[in-house]
């Protein structure tokens, strides 16, 4: 891959000094949140970025009602009465196959309107960086109680502690499921965790990874004994299942020996060892930095990168033992960061695309006591980013979406033939059309929006304002003044033309050919932006 | 476009000198030779078209071709996976080898000779992580390489000189290659961009139209704009060729349902009949990350594998009945590859975990029937970290494949592989160049005293030419070449000291040419 950047480009971690104005904002907006509204951008504009970021890194926000019964269980053998609809089932164990689909789509809704309705925060955002960072598929969990439950997890730790973090998703119910830790036992130990925590979640793949076969296995015997409790949903360790003999670790981990224990204690001590082991190593911080470096500006991690930016996150990372904010506080601040070469450069996600799109065109959805209308147009969102290779909740496999890791395209992994027609038509009904369920429409209403914006009757700088907000790299002043003109003015030569039958609009709505005439045009204007290949990246 | 420069970016000189490619020990690439002035396609010389199946998550080999010979081991080392003798499905003038009993549809294929198996293929080194090993069977680089280009994405650059620029054109008016799904795969990625286009649906595309471009700025922002806009090129191109090509065949003949390789493969072949001049197809099929539950409680026969085993061998016969019934079997050959094999030793979960070399399968009409290599050797007292060392480097298939089926030329083939690979007789006779195929082998590797402590004497027998002689540890670990020069025809014998090795099985493995041979060894 071609390097761009330039031969006297410095990267630096040192604060952001420059100019605090709506491009910057913009930036950090995007990259922390799925879009931008307009509210949202002015309210951060207003505070600057020290306290910004303060809000950004909040993890005292509270957390969200939990997903309800919105679901109709004909066909299950066991049927969920007791629970009404518009009730949580998130606390009510079943082991019926039919429910727990039911519960698990329902989930998988339930988190697209935790996204639409997030606030000035990087929770949403982070957990879903913590879904693709220990990436499970909610099919091979089956149990949506314990889905749940991991996904809580990364919810409320997901601007905390890594090393915490590590030793609860190791006990995870949905982890001992998906990774087979729940048959992982002295007599025939199963690997599957004890290496993808090495490889995947912990110290990665880097070129400092020095871990062996050996290792694995050592790891797969400290892990023996746990087990899952479905109807209490939690997991517990059987000391009667636990391999009680030594470990021993090669020399990457420094030969160290995990002594074997028994007794109902040996799991948990023995994991603190294994985990105490692999933060031990640099490797750690280093990994997961690029991993955050990937997912907040870029995929190309130059030797320079490496150097100015990596190691020395990486090192504030262990000496804040492995707290999860003053790191991202670090980079989110920097110069770097702000660094013109870094802005527009990310394809978006299919979610930062569609819920971005959703959020910042402001589409109204029905309230919480609607919730099956509610929970049904999130269940299209749901099949549309699945469609566009996002399905939350069932990532590709446990290394998690490719354009977070995959050499040489990453985030063009999201781009190909198939799946960028499927964008541009979503984004088109959505825009144009709408969808429609139990007589609600999701829809982009256009002119309700751009009244938003500063002075829409200047046709010139409706058309600036609206490429400044949604494009990702900006068009030429030529190709702006051809889309006035050809769709805004319908040919004409004269500003006036948009500018009287803008104010005709706000002044006399019920003129009903001219309010058709502008909320096509409206449409049209914003459908031409959103097909646009600049609105692919942000 | 500077055609070598991938060359020089992704492998630095020394990473092409023979001594890197652990003990695989072929001549080094010739750096030297350049296909750029070459005006005339090979592929152009031909319609033959290649469809990989991709299995994803690392299918156990062990239970879909069973090695009967060793059956009281195999029952030993999987004692609750194993698949009962009686309910083996036996192959035609083939006693010693079988396949799982959900493979009706492929066994009928190999007693007609439209099927080839080839047995425990894989590499030096082998990696578990499926990530990697993925990249590495995609890419084709060696176990420690990274190769940041697909094998058939180098193979379609070369074929097709400065595609995407100056495409479609009279000689290729279509797609070089399609992935039927909506991700693209490394193997047709090119050495700057992917080569292939992935689709879902050949009937119905979304219109997307041309829009005024403003010049892309000069910044990483700018980079993926040109990308985006260059898939929207490529996808208003060629989604009315697609659109025509699958229009054209009305009737095809039946395909089982609720089988999602055999919708994708379905498409393949109205595709290929629909006219399209597209080499390269690629579908796949996954879940086969067997950890538990791969059979079912009480009844091996049946569970997981069995059923997705079940699945690929319909969809396989489905598709080569369509084939003919389409009258295209001769253009078209099919290969099945997975990351890896899995462990000898099953785990308690009634599972097997990530393993080594594995078999694959070679379909269609124009394929030499039979089977390349001989049965994985099972040892009497399988430890967990055992595993099945590989017989055929997997881009000896690769290289076999463009040689004899595509008709690549030697020096492309050095472009796309990078270093030389055997040849193996996968198809018939006459399909590109003459290749004898192998009989049955005589035994060509004595070893004495097995088991040694210290020392141990090799013989082998080489018909001249190259010869290399490895020794692999249990978990097929390249432990030392010991033998590795062109040699006239004769016997020789070589001395190993194995004085410092921990006690255990190892293999001694000879290539010689088109013929090897693996041997275990006990050291104690």
């Amino acid at each position: 891959m071609e390097n761009v950047r330039p031969l006297q480009w410095a990267p630096s971690l040192q604060a952001y000094s420059g100019q605090w104005d709506d491009a910057t904002a913009r930036h950090l907006l995007r990259r922390t949140h799925f879009g931008v509204k307009l509210a949202e951008l002015k309210a951060v504009k207003a505070l600057g970025l020290t306290a910004t970021l303060d809000i950004l890194l909040d993890d005292q926000l509270a957390q969200p009602l939990p997903p309800v019964k919105e679901y109709n269980p004909t066909n299950a053998t066991v049927p969920d009465v007791l629970i009404a609809g518009g009730q949580t089932w998130v606390n009510d164990p079943t082991t019926d196959g039919t429910i727990n689909s039911l519960r698990r789509a329902s989930f998988k809704k339930w988190w697209v309107g935790q996204m639409l309705n997030q606030q000035i925060s990087l929770r949403e955002k982070m957990t879903l960086f913590w879904h693709n960072h220990f990436a499970t598929e909610s099919v091979d969990i089956g149990n949506a109680q314990f889905l749940f439950k991991h996904h809580s997890l990364l919810r409320k730790n997901a601007l905390g502690n890594f090393k915490i973090l590590v030793k609860e998703i190791t006990t995870d119910p949905a982890m001992l499921v998906y990774l087979n830790g729940q048959n992982n036992n002295k007599t025939a130990p199963d690997e599957n965790f004890a290496r993808e925590i090495q490889e995947l979640f912990v110290i990665g793949k880097g070129r400092g990874a020095g871990f062996n076969e050996a290792d694995v296995k050592a790891a797969a015997r400290v892990l023996t004994g746990w087990r899952n409790n479905a109807a209490e949903i939690k997991s517990f360790f059987d000391p009667n299942r636990h391999d009680f003999n030594d470990k021993q670790f090669s020399e990457f981990y420094k030969s160290k020996k995990i002594v074997g224990k028994t007794g109902a204690d040996a799991g948990s001590s023995e994991l603190d060892e294994l985990i105490g082991m692999l933060f031990e190593t640099d490797e750690v911080a280093l990994y997961l930095c690029r991993r955050i470096y990937v997912w907040f500006i870029h995929y190309q991690i130059t030797p320079e990168i490496e150097e100015a930016i990596i190691v020395p996150l990486a090192q504030v990372f262990r000496q804040n033992n492995y707290e999860i904010k003053p790191v991202l506080r670090l980079l989110l601040g920097s110069q770097h960061f702000f660094d013109l070469m870094n802005r527009g450069c990310q394809i978006k996600s299919p979610v930062d695309m569609l819920i971005g799109m959703l959020r910042e065109m402001e589409v109204r959805f029905p309230a919480d006591s609607q919730y099956t209308n509610q929970y049904g147009l999130w269940n299209q969102l749901v099949n549309y980013l699945t469609n566009m290779q996002q399905n939350i909740g069932d990532p590709p496999d446990v290394s998690g979406w490719k354009a977070y890791y995959q050499e040489p395209g990453y985030y063009k992994f999201w781009i190909n033939t198939d799946t960028l027609p499927k964008r541009i038509q979503y984004l088109d009904i959505l825009v144009a059309v709408g969808y429609t369920f139990g007589g609600f429409k999701m829809v982009v209403d256009g002119t309700s929006w751009i009244k938003l914006f500063p002075n829409p009757s200047d046709p010139n700088s409706l058309v600036e304002a609206l490429c400044v907000h949604l494009l990702g790299v900006d068009i030429s002043a030529s190709h702006k003044a051809q889309l006035k003109t050809d769709i805004l003015l319908a040919g004409q030569a004269q500003d006036y033309y948009w500018t009287d039958a803008w104010e005709l609009f706000i002044g006399t709505p019920s003129n009903m050919a001219n309010t058709k005439h502008v909320s096509t045009a409206v449409t049209n204007l914003i459908k031409y932006l959103v097909d646009l290949p600049e609105y692919q990246l942000c | 476009m500077k055609r070598r420069r991938f060359i020089r970016s992704v492998a630095p000189a020394g990473v092409m000198l023979p001594s890197f490619v652990q003990g695989i020990g072929f001549r080094a690439f010739d750096t030297g030779h350049t296909f750029l002035n070459q005006v005339l396609l090979p592929t152009g010389d031909n319609d033959r078209v290649l469809v990989i199946v991709q299995l994803n998550g690392g299918n156990d080999g062990l239970n879909t071709v069973i090695p009967i010979d060793n059956y009281s081991k195999y029952i030993n080392a999987r004692k609750n996976i194993f698949i009962e003798e009686s309910k083996i499905l036996k192959l035609r003038g083939h006693e010693r080898v079988g396949l799982h009993p959900a493979m009706t549809g492929m066994q009928q294929l190999f007693n007609e000779d439209k099927l080839h198996i080839v047995q425990s293929v894989g590499y030096a080194q082998p990696n578990f992580s499926h990530f990697r090993a993925t990249d590495i069977w995609m890419s084709a680089s060696d176990s420690k390489q990274v190769l940041n280009s697909g094998w058939l994405g180098r193979f379609l650059d070369e074929a097709y000189p400065g595609f995407p620029s100056g495409y479609p054109n009279v000689n290729m008016p279509d797609p070089l290659a399609i992935q039927i799904g909506s991700v693209a795969s490394l193997t047709l990625q090119g050495p700057i961009q992917p080569m292939g286009m992935s689709i879902s649906n050949p009937s119905s595309f979304y219109n997307l139209v041309n829009n005024i471009e403003s010049p892309a700025p000069n910044t990483l922002a700018g980079m993926e704009l040109s990308f985006i806009r260059e898939t929207s090129r490529q996808t208003q191109k060629f989604s009315e060729v697609i659109k025509a090509a699958n229009a054209k065949v009305i009737v095809q003949n039946p395909y089982p349902t609720g089988n999602t390789l055999a919708d994708q493969l379905k498409i393949v072949a109205r595709l290929i009949k629909g006219g399209l001049k597209t080499k390269i197809y690629m579908v796949n099929y996954g879940g086969f990350d067997t950890h538990a539950n791969q059979v079912e409680s009480g009844n091996n026969g049946s569970g997981t594998h069995a059923r997705l085993l079940g699945n690929v061998s319909s969809a396989i016969k489905a598709f080569m009945d369509d084939l003919v019934y389409l009258g295209i079997d001769d253009r078209v050959l099919g290969m099945t590859f997975s990351e890896f094999g899995r462990r000898i030793l099953s785990n308690a979960s009634r599972g097997t975990d990530h393993g080594a070399a594995a078999p694959l399968f070679i379909f269609g009409s124009r394929v030499q029937g039979g089977i390349s290599g001989s049965n994985p050797i099972i040892p009497t007292n399988a430890g967990v970290g055992d595993n099945i060392p590989f017989q055929y480097d997997f881009r000896s298939v690769y290289g076999s494949i463009l040689s004899n089926w595509l008709c690549v030329d030697d020096g492309m083939l050095n472009s796309v592989l990078l270093k030389n690979f055997q040849n193996l007789p996968l198809t018939k006779l006459g399909t590109c160049s003459v290749l004898k195929p192998v009989g049955d082998p005589e035994n060509l590797l004595v070893v004495y005293p097995n088991p040694f402590h210290k020392s141990i004497a090799i013989q082998f027998k080489t018909i001249g030419g190259h010869t290399l002689l490895q020794v692999l540890d249990g978990a097929g670990r390249l432990v030392k070449i010991i033998y590795d020069k062109e040699v006239a025809e004769g016997t020789y014998r070589i001395d190993f000291d194995g004085g410092h090795l921990p006690p255990g099985i190892y293999y001694v493995r000879l290539q010689n040419q088109l013929i090897q041979q693996v041997k275990s060894i006990l050291k104690v």
